[in-house]
């Protein structure tokens, strides 16, 4: 349902990714992983618009990712995306950062958007955080609201940028079990992370991606237990045994 | 001492027209000064490049003039354009545009200042421009805004003196008339000084407010 054709992007005179040719099947959960500045991030941001991309083709369930064309909204609304800040509106309780979309931009009835906040709350394990502030929440519970805040939308897909990567280290199993459960649960998921672990149970492929070019990419278990290449070979060394 | 208080008697109640006008003027400019400088600020962060650059030289320009001289070109050359307004109206307008560039410049900060990872968030959920602005970043920026706003409010009280140039009988000019015809110059600048400071101490007061709100944030 995610499809990209020889995507190109630069910042200035650096160019950062170099020809990204992928696809993202429905239900399908994909991880990407790649040293830091390798163009990973941006491969996400550029699926739901938060960049224009130079050159190629992006399309999101045959619509194609414009993000000068009023289109971009639409795509937007099928495809979340949760950061690595988790990115939380600290002036509007958990619940509201929740429907927020959902009241807004798809102008559901109140009473509608708010059950279903609530069940979605639920849902991540805050039920009893309904009304706090995010400043108020730890980082996993502000993440887990962050996720909630995209499954609002009712996407077909979800993106995440590093979701836990700004997490203290016992934190971030509560994000972790969230999403595994969205992966069972048939969400098509693309996932930047750093989470060898995560990647190996949850994901169905991986891709690997370094300078900006896709080196190698395959079933998750043989990318990551078997890696064919001599880069990724040394990243997943690097990444798995720092010492 | 006593004569102080016996002329305070006299003239106060005078005075007190003056304060009104003083009020009504600061009120009209300080809305006035607000809707537009939210508008210029608005251009300026709209990342529209002509609306940009039209916002940046609207307030170059009024920066770049002496609320004196556009009060009088608003007074006396409008008329010469078929644009003829009381002085009061004249006042209210030509101190608003002259705050609406200070305003804007307080209102472009407080937006600026918001983090960019709010927008895009807002963004992932479809919002457009004015919803982000209206539902996500002018909320936030508030509590940045008020305390340099709150400034901004006692400068135009204060400000609002300059409206006498084009005859308002604001307190300033209340104060110059009766001192002209009295020659109690120390009553009543006196009294005109303290009557400024009365109306500026809630506003500080206000401002420390602010301060402390936004600092506990």
């Amino acid at each position: 349902m995610i499809e990209l054709s020889d995507v190109h992007k630069s910042f200035g005179k650096v160019e950062v990714l170099k020809g990204i040719t992928a696809s993202v099947a429905k239900s399908e959960v994909v991880c990407i992983i790649g040293p830091s500045g390798s163009g990973k991030s941006t491969i996400l941001r550029c699926i739901n618009g938060l960049e224009s991309y130079d050159r190629g083709e992006i399309s999101v369930e045959g619509a194609r990712v414009d993000n000068n064309d009023r289109s971009i909204v639409a795509i937007r609304t099928q495809v979340s995306m949760v950061f690595q800040r988790f990115n939380l509106f600290p002036h509007r309780t958990a619940l509201e950062n929740v429907i927020e979309g959902p009241l807004y931009v798809k102008k559901e009835p109140r009473e509608q958007a708010i059950a279903r906040g609530r069940a979605l709350l639920a849902q991540v394990g805050l039920a009893d955080k309904a009304e706090v502030h995010p400043p108020k929440l730890s980082g996993g519970q502000q993440q887990r609201v962050a996720i909630a805040r995209a499954l609002a939308m009712q996407p077909k897909a979800i993106l995440f940028d590093e979701p836990t990567s700004a997490l203290d280290p016992e934190l971030v199993g509560e994000v972790l079990s969230v999403m595994r459960k969205l992966a069972d649960d048939g969400m098509t998921m693309v996932v930047v992370t750093h989470e060898m672990g995560f990647a190996r149970d949850v994901a169905d492929r991986v891709l690997f991606i370094d300078g900006g070019v896709i080196v190698e990419q395959g079933a998750a278990k043989s990318v990551l237990n078997q890696p064919q290449h001599p880069r990724t070979q040394d990243f997943l060394r690097r990444v798995l045994h720092p010492l | 001492m006593q004569k102080f208080f016996h002329d305070a008697v006299e003239f106060v109640p005078i005075l007190l027209q003056g304060v009104w006008l003083t009020i009504v003027v600061t009120v009209g400019s300080l809305l006035l000064s607000t809707v537009l400088g939210l508008v210029w600020a608005l251009m300026r962060v709209s990342g529209i490049r002509i609306l940009v650059w039209l916002s940046a030289a609207l307030i170059n320009v009024i920066r770049g003039i002496p609320i004196i001289v556009l009060l009088f070109y608003i007074y006396f050359v409008m008329p010469d354009f078929g644009i003829a307004l009381s002085a009061l109206q004249a006042a209210i307008i030509g101190l608003g545009i002259a705050y609406s560039a200070y305003q804007a410049e307080n209102f472009r900060a407080g937006i600026e200042a918001i983090d960019k990872g709010q927008i895009e968030a807002a963004q992932t959920i479809g919002m457009g421009w004015w919803l982000t602005m209206r539902r996500v970043v002018l909320p936030q920026a508030v509590r940045i805004i008020l305390p340099p706003y709150g400034n901004i409010m006692i400068m135009m009280l204060k400000d609002s003196s300059q409206a006498s140039t084009i005859t308002v009988a604001e307190l300033a000019l209340q104060g110059k008339l009766i001192a002209s015809s009295t020659f109690k110059n120390t009553s009543v600048f006196t009294l005109v000084a303290l009557m400024y400071l009365t109306m500026s101490i809630p506003l500080i007061l206000l401002v420390r407010h602010f301060e402390n709100k936004a600092n506990r944030k």
